[in-house]
């Protein structure tokens, strides 16, 4: 092998590799945090919601994990302006990491929400709670605080996956590494260091997702 | 411009779709070696040997399959090989698709009460012995399930190959979008076929998973 592994001329592009890192962190944070909101709120509609919505939304559920999600982006961001919505990059790879995760999400929260024993339903209840009450006051936290391993694991999942947004020309990490690579051809180095990168990213949100549990749950039994 | 009826579409998005099966299937077959691999080596009673099989699992799930793909695609190169993109993609989704099926089926191992391996060790079974005839046994009936609702993850993981280059249904997609400008029709025609893929086979790991009737002994 007479290559020669030149590191050095990732330094030479490090406001753009920190500039990709803020996106990437911006998608993710943006598009964890709605796609929970869009998953609890599913959620809520397929276990105690009217029926008319249960239907609708076990469909979305159903169509967004059994296709890809780089489908998924470019069919909102190249499909979507024949229709008359043009979105920018960017909030088209928003609004398609919101809607994954609001997918896989429902199907994770749904399941904490069954695990509920039904003397908390009916304790509620016999309060005079109305069944939205419920939900907010008695159900939901501890349904959370039972699925956020999971729920944190998906969330891992979608960050990971937001690579796919170079595709439409976002500037995160992955398109710097494109960027990097065309000017320096370096491809290895390029690919290698942002690869390190995301690892790095990873293990952070993880342990932020864990920390986080622990200060949105107190006093819940996390794992 | 080129005039393109929806049979058209759709015919020629049907003949990618075979690349995509093929390698689905090929990156499956190759990711079940591997990953079968990865869990012998964890069981091992050596440290180490847990170590670099955590290891292994945790740099894969922890990236992004994209990047794999892409170092896969870049690194033979620095070898002196130019490895056609149908073996990078294959190369990376295997080890990939290796990654997270012995981390699903140390998780089925794992749920095998420790009763029966004491109670097959007193048996005065070998290690071997024990696995092949108690363990697996049992394992293998909490494992098909969710085995085979992880093809569904290989089959949309396919997708992403287009980038570095090997033709596909997504590959495809672009391609006729490029050439008749029609990106919601040719999209939503190619997010179908996947749907049609991949539905089905959700569909029947859940009804795996009721029928072998293990929901109770995973928890």
């Amino acid at each position: 092998m007479n290559y020669h592994f030149d590191f050095g001329v990732l330094l030479n592009y490090a406001p753009m590799l920190a500039h990709g890192v803020l996106i990437t962190t911006e998608l993710t944070v943006i598009g964890g945090g709605l796609g929970c909101v869009l998953a609890v709120l599913c959620a809520w509609a397929r276990t105690g919601g009217p029926a008319w919505l249960r239907r609708p939304i076990g469909a979305y559920v159903e169509v967004i994990r059994n296709t890809p999600f780089i489908i998924q982006l470019f069919f909102l961001f190249f499909g979507l302006p024949s229709t008359g919505l043009k979105l920018p990059a960017i909030q088209a790879a928003v609004l398609a990491m919101v809607i994954n995760l609001g997918a896989y999400g429902t199907e994770i929260v749904r399941a904490g929400i069954e695990a509920t024993p039904r003397g908390q339903f009916e304790a509620g209840a016999s309060l005079g709670m109305s069944g939205p009450e419920v939900f907010r006051h008695v159900v939901l936290l501890p349904a959370l605080a039972r699925i956020w391993p999971a729920l944190s694991a998906q969330i891992v999942i979608v960050m990971l996956g937001s690579a796919v947004c170079s595709q439409i020309d976002v500037q995160e990490l992955t398109y710097a590494a494109g960027f990097i690579q065309s000017r320096s051809f370096r491809a290895f180095e390029a690919y290698f260091g942002v690869t390190v990168i995301y690892l790095a990213l990873a293990l952070l949100l993880r342990l932020a997702l864990r920390v986080g549990g622990r200060y949105l749950f107190p006093g819940q039994n996390l794992r | 411009m080129i005039s393109f009826t929806l049979w058209d579409i759709f015919r020629n998005l049907l003949l990618a779709t075979r690349w995509t099966i093929l390698l689905s299937a090929g990156a499956f077959v190759g990711g079940g070696l591997v990953g079968l691999a990865v869990l012998l080596v964890r069981v091992l009673p050596y440290r180490w040997a847990v170590r670099a099989a955590r290891l292994y699992i945790e740099l894969f799930q922890g990236t992004p399959l994209l990047m794999q793909l892409f170092l896969a695609f870049f690194a033979p190169a620095l070898f002196g090989f130019n490895v056609p993109a149908w073996i990078a993609a294959w190369s990376a989704l295997t080890l990939w698709a290796g990654a997270f099926l012995a981390e699903i089926w140390r998780g089925c191992v794992e749920a095998i009460p420790a009763g029966q391996w004491e109670a097959a060790s007193s048996l005065g079974l070998s290690f071997i012995e024990q696995m092949r005839y108690v363990i697996l046994p049992q394992a293998l009936r909490i494992a098909v399930a969710p085995t085979v609702g992880f093809l569904v993850q290989v089959i949309k993981g396919t997708a992403l190959t287009s980038i570095i280059g090997f033709i596909e249904l997504s590959a495809a997609g672009t391609e006729i979008t490029n050439a008749i400008f029609e990106p919601f029709t040719v999209y939503g025609c190619v997010a179908l076929i996947y749907f049609a893929l991949c539905f089905p086979i959700s569909r029947g790991s859940r009804w795996l998973e009721r029928r072998l009737n293990v929901a109770h002994l995973t928890h």
